[in-house]
């Protein structure tokens, strides 16, 4: 008998090393930009900020901009041609996603490596249309004059902002579930790293 | 140049802002905080200085994006009078209270590349054709006000001066010790102005009396106040905030 395929493959655990660096080095620089001329009524902790004030912070930003569209668009390209999009991600049957958003509430959705539960099939669907609508008003507020259209679509120059902004804690609050339930089964991040074989489906 | 013997006496208190200024230089060596570290291992945390070098390059390669994303016909969106901010927000690198009188003897300098190196007097700009605007002036902190400029188109004192406009900068000094630089193609643009009036007056101290740069395609600190030359050069000028850091095209 064949050895089962890995549940991520070599290419998902590239890309999902290269998301984890250009995704945190985005967010810190992005809370010491903010820092700089705090709109709403707090800042975000100096030691939680990348690149010591406004210049480095948005030079770590300009740069990991690039690395983030990169891996964006290979991986894009790798959901469509692989299948992962059709068979992993995307909008479950109603039905499934009571019966899992139940078991997750009360502590039994199981896990099972190379498998996606509903309410995964949900997160990272939404994750992914979040971290493409941060690309698209990150694009709209680095060049407000140039790209106008686009400042436009998102309601003018500070309001785009403003959305730049809250769909960061949407992608924050994406991240705090993610670690967490990677903790609470941590051969998933050992599956990530090194690429452990699928296992058979959790009947739950 | 002859504008930078011009500058008035300073005294102590006057160059405090800027010796803040330069303890920050160095903006990415000494800078790395926690959430730095935890992505960083690997590099040299000493000096870092590989860091700041590949994020210098980068910023590099940014700038030509952002040329190639320039066009010289594509206006920043203007807005009806109602829209103007007040109150207005006062900026520079400079608490308000330090604020620059204009020199007496204030001549507008011209330097480089040009063909007629005569200085000019604010009679002397109100002459040349005249643009108004009401547009975003948009600060690389984030935020953004409405304002109303007038003055002269900046390609119009350029030819009017006989500048070689096939030469890459144009760079500004300021009698406040300010600089900063543009692209000879942002220079051009319909929109950029050498602003002699702010909400329709005369340009006060605090607004950069008596004339200023008003650049709404490129980030705030572009559009440089209280100007006391204008150099047109081949050789890569740099700018106040631009030595420390900041992206030198800073297009929006």
């Amino acid at each position: 008998m064949s050895k089962p395929p890995p549940a991520h493959p070599v290419v998902i655990r590239l890309l999902h090393w290269s998301w984890v660096y250009a995704v945190g080095c985005l967010i810190f620089s992005g809370w010491q930009i903010y820092d700089a001329s705090p709109d709403l009524p707090f800042a975000f902790p100096r030691w939680a900020t990348l690149g010591g004030w406004l210049a480095g912070g948005l030079a770590w930003h300009l740069s990991a901009m690039w690395l983030l569209a990169a891996t964006g668009l290979a991986y894009v390209a790798y959901g469509i041609a692989s299948g992962h999009f059709r068979r992993d991600i995307g909008i479950p049957r109603r039905t499934a996603v009571f019966r899992d958003a139940w078991a997750a509430l009360s502590f039994r959705l199981g896990h099972s490596l190379g498998h996606y539960n509903a309410i995964q099939r949900l997160l990272y669907l939404g994750v992914i249309l979040s971290l493409a609508l941060q690309v698209v008003t990150g694009l709209a507020i680095w060049k407000p004059v140039q790209l106008a259209p686009l400042v436009a679509l998102f309601g003018g120059y500070p309001l785009a902002r403003n959305i730049h902004l809250a769909n960061m804690f949407l992608i924050v609050g994406f991240l705090a579930v993610h670690l967490t339930l990677s903790v609470i089964f941590p051969r998933t991040i050992a599956s990530m790293v090194v690429g452990l074989p699928a296992e058979p489906e959790d009947p739950s | 140049m002859k504008g930078l013997r011009r500058l008035p006496a300073v005294t102590g208190g006057d160059i405090r802002p800027e010796i803040r200024s330069l303890q920050r230089r160095g903006f990415l060596t000494k800078s790395l905080s926690l959430g730095g570290l935890a992505l960083l291992t690997g590099c040299d945390l000493s000096t870092n200085s590989g860091v700041d070098a590949a994020l210098k390059s980068i910023l590099r390669f940014d700038d030509k994006a952002q040329a190639a994303l320039f066009s010289g016909r594509r206006l920043a969106q203007t807005y009806p009078l109602s829209a103007v901010t007040h109150p207005f927000r006062f900026n520079a690198y400079y608490p308000e209270w330090q604020v620059r009188e204009v020199p007496d003897d204030w001549r507008l300098q011209v330097a480089g590349l040009v063909a007629d190196k005569r200085p000019w007097t604010i009679p002397a700009l109100r002459d040349l054709s005249q643009s108004e605007q009401i547009t975003r002036h948009i600060c690389i902190e984030g935020w953004s006000q409405i304002g109303r400029w007038s003055g002269v188109p900046l390609r119009v004192f350029l030819q009017r001066v006989g500048a070689d406009l096939r030469a890459p900068f144009v760079s500004f000094k300021c009698f406040d010790g300010y600089s900063t630089s543009i692209d000879m193609p942002s220079a051009l643009h319909p929109q950029t102005i050498l602003a002699l009036d702010f909400d329709g007056e005369p340009l006060a101290p605090e607004w950069g009396a008596p004339v200023r740069l008003r650049i709404p395609t490129k980030l705030g600190f572009k559009s440089a106040k209280n100007l006391q030359a204008i150099e047109v050069t081949r050789l890569y000028p740099g700018g106040f905030w631009e030595n420390q850091g900041y992206d030198w095209f800073a297009g929006v």
